[in-house]
């Protein structure tokens, strides 16, 4: 009988040694809220579990002088807890909070989220918007990839044999920045999102957008940084004119699938609607930001 | 000793007088503390010695015919204790038997606990193993190979009904139709139900009003798996114990008995502490795998469905397709009423049609009504009940229409069902008449309703929809045993499936016997301890449960005032019961101080013995329960959601024996509905497989999703209980899906007629406004 075998080393390097022994089928266990429920259902059966909880530079969240830096492992709930970060990161935090119960949340990591590289994921857009980087350790040593090409179809992620994802950081932003994310769910929770749109921007002193970053969650087989929904914005107040075109873009990006949890027509509607009602949070929140770094 | 005999139905009248238990909230709930600390035991909690696990092989394929099997690689798999399949199990004969509120069929039964000549839907059972662990069975079953010729395969209702629909049984051929078809079909039964004549009755109409309903299959959504441990042993010719997750333990037992041919005295089933049924646990699925397994391999064995099992192979409710026409007077009278129901009933015959048939306009006084439904088999398991089995949907065909006749009148919605309210003496389509009903006081007492008075916004909407449902009666066994202290342990036979028996018998029991609520204890009985109790169904539990508990302190009653004759040496006619005590009937009988139930306990063995009462009763059907919902919404015109701000439930109780248990009722009823309403449905594939087959993507709502439900018991007493008792349980399900319809009309102007009410779907309807 192949029976689980569980480690969980206690640094980066023993953690990528013990992943990258090829012979036998490991698997990274962060929160486990995906992976633990793929081992019940009987969809992986994997031979070995790498905690990797039990790293401290997994399991951190910093301030540096080039942003935030979280940890890969941090849970959903440590995030929350952590003032500094939530009042920086308010659109980040629209989707950890949105990620599965209370419970669910004392577990699931942003990192595991990313990872586990589903298209609806509700941390991921609001980290593509924030332009996060994650720091992806392997074998050959470390390098930096923008969270949005980490994933790249549904339960794949871009991560070479033996790489493991250390932390995120959040670039600093210029006063006037603000970000927010929305999902659609039958459900008020416990719920996967049917569409999920992010946006980050930053307004310059005169009011004018100078950076926007726009992020479409479940209308793709991955989340979809989408450049022309933020160029729609950047120069302009973020107005009518300005927010139809994003509503346009946004729309013109998806190209979702019908299945059980939504239609793709009202996928695509949807997305627009969501759009719209993102840019106005993010703007507001913007608008009182100005002691943001 | 000579006695009359026994009476085919048994009713007592109900009697007003003064309560000191029944009405009030007892501060605790027996079976809470267990339940909030995790301490209570359900099925998958029973472990025995040695026992093996067992898991179930399913139908990856929607119809298909079986070929062949083969286990001979799975039973030689190391730790592979026994395999079973078809040839297991005798081919029973078509024989009908009943199982809470729909019937079932043996040659049925066995078919669909484990497939024999074909597998009807995706997750059919077609083979189980039991081994040392988990993980090897399901290796083993890995290793069974099974040869199917896939055929092609049919989900919907109407489509299933087509001439050239693709066949589940060859050898049914529609029943009710004469002459005898002469080709079969996937209608399966044609029932019609008749008063008056509505060709007359619509030529009398002002106004005329007819619509289509499709409503999609709901599971009903019990969070705790279908489970159970069995043992089989050898000796005395074989018998067999069963733990089991069930509301009617000894209709199990015989289920069991006769899919495995045994003696129905040799099996021994025990309830175990319910997590949830609402009318899905009637039926066996795991039970007689696991005995038969057991009997295999020697050893005891457990089994249990994970979610997945549970949603593709355990009984949801019919999907529908439903027309009602309905014809009014400009004045408001309905002249004539008229239905075709069309309900899937799935992988066999046997939908909730029969009840669906009977009950479609029942809570209105008509004269004209023609009802025609249809039972259509098709490739999804099985149908069960579920929670007033087949009404929801029927009611949201009707009261949406309701609605529209009075918007076409110009009337409100409450004065036209008033206008049309059946009562005491209305003739029903379904043949009697109506006793003493509370649907009038229900529907004033929504009329006066402060909901009524709010406000609504832009964009919000209300809606307003009612609700019938019976109560059945049906035999029920119990035993009350006097402690020599005074105390009493009231043994009953029905399933406690909501959790509130166990306190209502206390405190019926504590009535009667003028005890303290706290010297009565209330025991669940296995199949050997009491006779024969039917499935916990049809809301029958406090009502026909309750019957049996008043009636055992009766019997026990006489046994005390025996006992107190005795003890004062006079005749027993010279005592009477006063108030919880034996008192002497008159003046003349002499001075004696009364005796309490404590007194007589502790001199019973001096004067004729043991204090006990039992009922068998075959319990008359308990009195009809009326509701009326009242709910608001408020609808995302960009996004197609609704959102449910406000929910109130007017309900006839009888009498509310646990008040808040009661309302707790209503709320668990009316959560079920919204979530029906707005979410719930099967999705399948294009190969009829079930893709959202977990609780993920079966969408029933969480907390959040719901308001808090505000609740008026209405109490308009059953004349044929003792405490005039009405079912509750069902009711509440049964109007959410109208009332939620008719307030996304209010707010947004839409009709929705197609279930469920999902954003996509009333997004859909809005942009063809």
């Amino acid at each position: 009988m192949n029976n689980t075998q569980y480690k969980a080393p206690a640094s980066v390097e023993k953690a990528i040694e013990l992943f990258s022994g090829a012979e036998i089928g490991g698997k990274l266990l962060a929160g486990g809220t995906d992976l633990l429920v793929q081992m019940h259902s009987d969809m992986i059966a994997p031979a070995l579990l790498i905690d990797l909880k039990k790293i401290p530079q997994l399991r951190a969240i910093e301030k540096e002088a080039d942003g935030y830096r979280i940890g890969a492992a941090v849970s959903g709930v440590e995030l929350m807890n952590h003032t500094g970060f939530c009042t920086t990161w308010p659109g980040v935090m629209d989707g950890v909070k949105l990620i599965g119960s209370l419970q669910v949340k004392g577990r699931a990591s942003v990192g595991g989220n990313i990872c586990n590289a589903s298209p609806a994921a509700d941390s991921v857009p609001p980290m593509i918007a924030a332009g996060a980087l994650a720091t992806v350790v392997g074998p050959d040593g470390a390098r930096i990839v923008p969270v949005e090409d980490i994933g790249v179809a549904p339960g794949r992620n871009s991560l070479q044999q033996g790489e493991i994802v250390v932390s995120f950081l959040l670039p600093n932003q210029l006063a006037g920045s603000g970000g927010a994310y929305q999902r659609f769910t039958p459900r008020t929770e416990m719920d996967i999102a049917v569409v999920g749109v992010a946006v980050n921007l930053t307004l310059d002193k005169a009011g004018i957008c100078s950076h926007a970053r726009v992020a479409v969650g479940a209308v793709a087989e991955k989340v979809l940084l989408v450049k022309q929904a933020g160029d729609a914005l950047i120069g302009t107040r973020v107005q009518d004119d300005a927010t139809d075109n994003l509503v346009t873009a946004v729309r013109a990006a998806c190209r979702p699938i019908d299945d059980k949890r939504g239609t793709r027509e009202f996928r695509v509607q949807v997305a627009g609607v969501l759009a719209r009602r993102v840019v106005a949070t993010a703007l507001e929140r913007a608008k009182g930001s100005g002691q943001n770094p | 000793m000579a006695t009359g005999p026994s009476p085919w139905v048994t009713s007592f009248d109900y009697e007003e007088k003064d309560l000191k238990v029944i009405g009030k909230n007892p501060a605790d709930r027996s079976d809470a503390l267990e339940k909030v600390t995790g301490r209570a035991r359900f099925a998958a909690d029973y472990n025995l010695p040695g026992q093996l696990v067992g898991c179930v092989l399913r139908s990856p394929h929607a119809h298909a015919r079986v070929l062949s099997i083969d286990t001979s690689a799975a039973e030689s798999l190391p730790g592979v204790k026994a395999v079973v399949t078809r040839d297991d199990f005798p081919d029973l004969q078509s024989e009908v038997a009943a199982a809470g509120e729909l019937m079932v069929n043996y040659r049925d039964v066995t078919r669909n606990i484990m497939a024999r000549e074909k597998v009807f839907y995706d997750g059919h059972a077609v083979a189980a193993v039991a081994a040392t662990d988990r993980r090897t069975a399901k290796q083993a079953l890995k290793l069974i190979r099974v040869d199917y010729d896939v055929l092609p395969h049919v989900i919907d209702v109407v489509e299933a009904m087509q001439p050239d629909a693709p066949l589940l049984h060859e050898n049914q051929f529609t029943a009710g139709i004469t002459p005898k078809p002469d080709r079969p079909s996937n209608i399966a039964t044609q029932m019609t139900s008749k008063l008056g004549d509505v060709v007359t009755g619509f030529k009398q109409a002002d106004l005329v009003i007819e619509r289509e309903f499709n409503t999609k299959p709901i599971h009903q959504g019990y969070i705790e798996p279908h489970a159970c441990v069995a043992n089989y042993t050898s000796g005395g010719g074989g018998s067999a114990e069963v733990w089991a997750s069930t509301q009617g333990h000894f209709v199990f037992q015989a289920q069991i008995a006769k899919v495995l041919q045994m003696d129905i005295s040799k099996v021994r089933v025990n309830p175990a502490e319910l997590g949830g049924g609402f009318g899905g646990k009637n039926t066996v699925y795991l039970e007689p795998l696991a005995v038969l397994l057991s009997k295999k391999s020697g050893a005891p064995v457990k089994m249990k469905m994970d979610r997945n099992e549970v949603l593709r192979a355990t009984g949801p409710t019919s999907g529908t397709n439903t027309k009602v026409k309905i014809g009014v007077t400009k004045d408001g009278k309905i002249t004539a009423a008229q239905a075709e129901l069309n309900y899937q009933s799935g992988a066999f015959p046997g939908s909730a049609l029969a009840l669906a048939t009977m009950t479609v306009f029942t809570r209105y006084d008509l004269k004209n009504v023609l009802v025609v439904g249809h039972d259509v088999t098709c490739n999804r398991p099985k149908v069960a009940a579920y929670r007033a089995p087949g009404a929801p949907m029927i009611a949201f065909a009707v009261e949406s229409v309701m609605d529209e006749l009075a918007e076409g009148l110009g009337m409100d919605p409450i004065d036209l069902r008033l206008l049309n309210a059946a009562s005491e003496g209305t003739k029903t389509h379904m043949g009697g008449t109506l006793d003493r009903i509370g649907y009038v006081e229900t529907l004033e007492a929504a009329k006066a309703h402060e909901h009524l008075k709010t406000p609504l916004g832009p964009n919000q909407g209300r809606g307003i929809a009612t609700g019938y449902w019976f109560t059945l009666g049906n035999e029920t066994s119990g035993t009350l045993n006097i402690s020599t202290d005074g105390t009493a342990a009231f043994i009953y036979g029905t399933v406690d499936v909501a959790g509130g028996s166990r306190t209502v018998f206390a405190q019926m029991i504590a009535e009667e016997l003028g005890i303290a609520l706290d010297k009565v204890r209330v025991i669940q009985s296995d199949t050997s301890s009491l006779g024969f109790n039917f499935t916990t169904a049809g809301s029958r539990g406090t009502a026909a449960g309750g019957t049996v508990a008043v009636k055992t302190c009766r019997d026990a009653i006489v046994r005390m005032c025996e006992i107190a004759a005795r003890i004062w040496d006079v005749d027993v006619e010279q005592v009477s019961w006063k108030d919880g005590h034996a008192v002497p009937a008159g003046a003349n009988v002499g001075e004696f101080e009364p005796l309490s139930v404590a007194d007589l306990a502790k001199q019973a063995s001096w004067y004729g013995g043991t204090i006990a009462g039992h009922a068998e009763l075959n319990v008359a059907g308990g009195g009809p329960g009326f509701g009326a919902h009242l709910v608001d919404v408020e609808v995302d015109r960009e996004t197609g959601a609704v959102k449910v701000l406000r929910y109130s439930i007017i309900q006839d109780a009888g009498k509310a024996v646990f008040p808040d248990y009661v309302k707790a009722q209503f709320h668990g009823g009316a959560v079920q509905g919204i979530g029906m309403a707005l979410n719930e449905e099967y999705i399948y594939n294009d190969k009829g497989i079930m893709e959202n087959a977990g609780f993920l993507d079966y969408r029933i709502p969480v907390a959040s999703d719901v308001p808090f439900i505000d609740t008026t018991i209405v109490e308009v007493p059953s004349p044929n209980h003792p405490y005039g008792v009405r079912g509750i349980g069902e009711v509440p399900i049964i109007p959410p899906l109208a009332a939620i319809s008719n307030a996304i009309y209010d707010a947004v102007g839409v009709r929705m007629r197609d279930h469920p009410m999902s954003p996509p779907k009333v997004l859909k309807a809005l942009s063809g406004t």
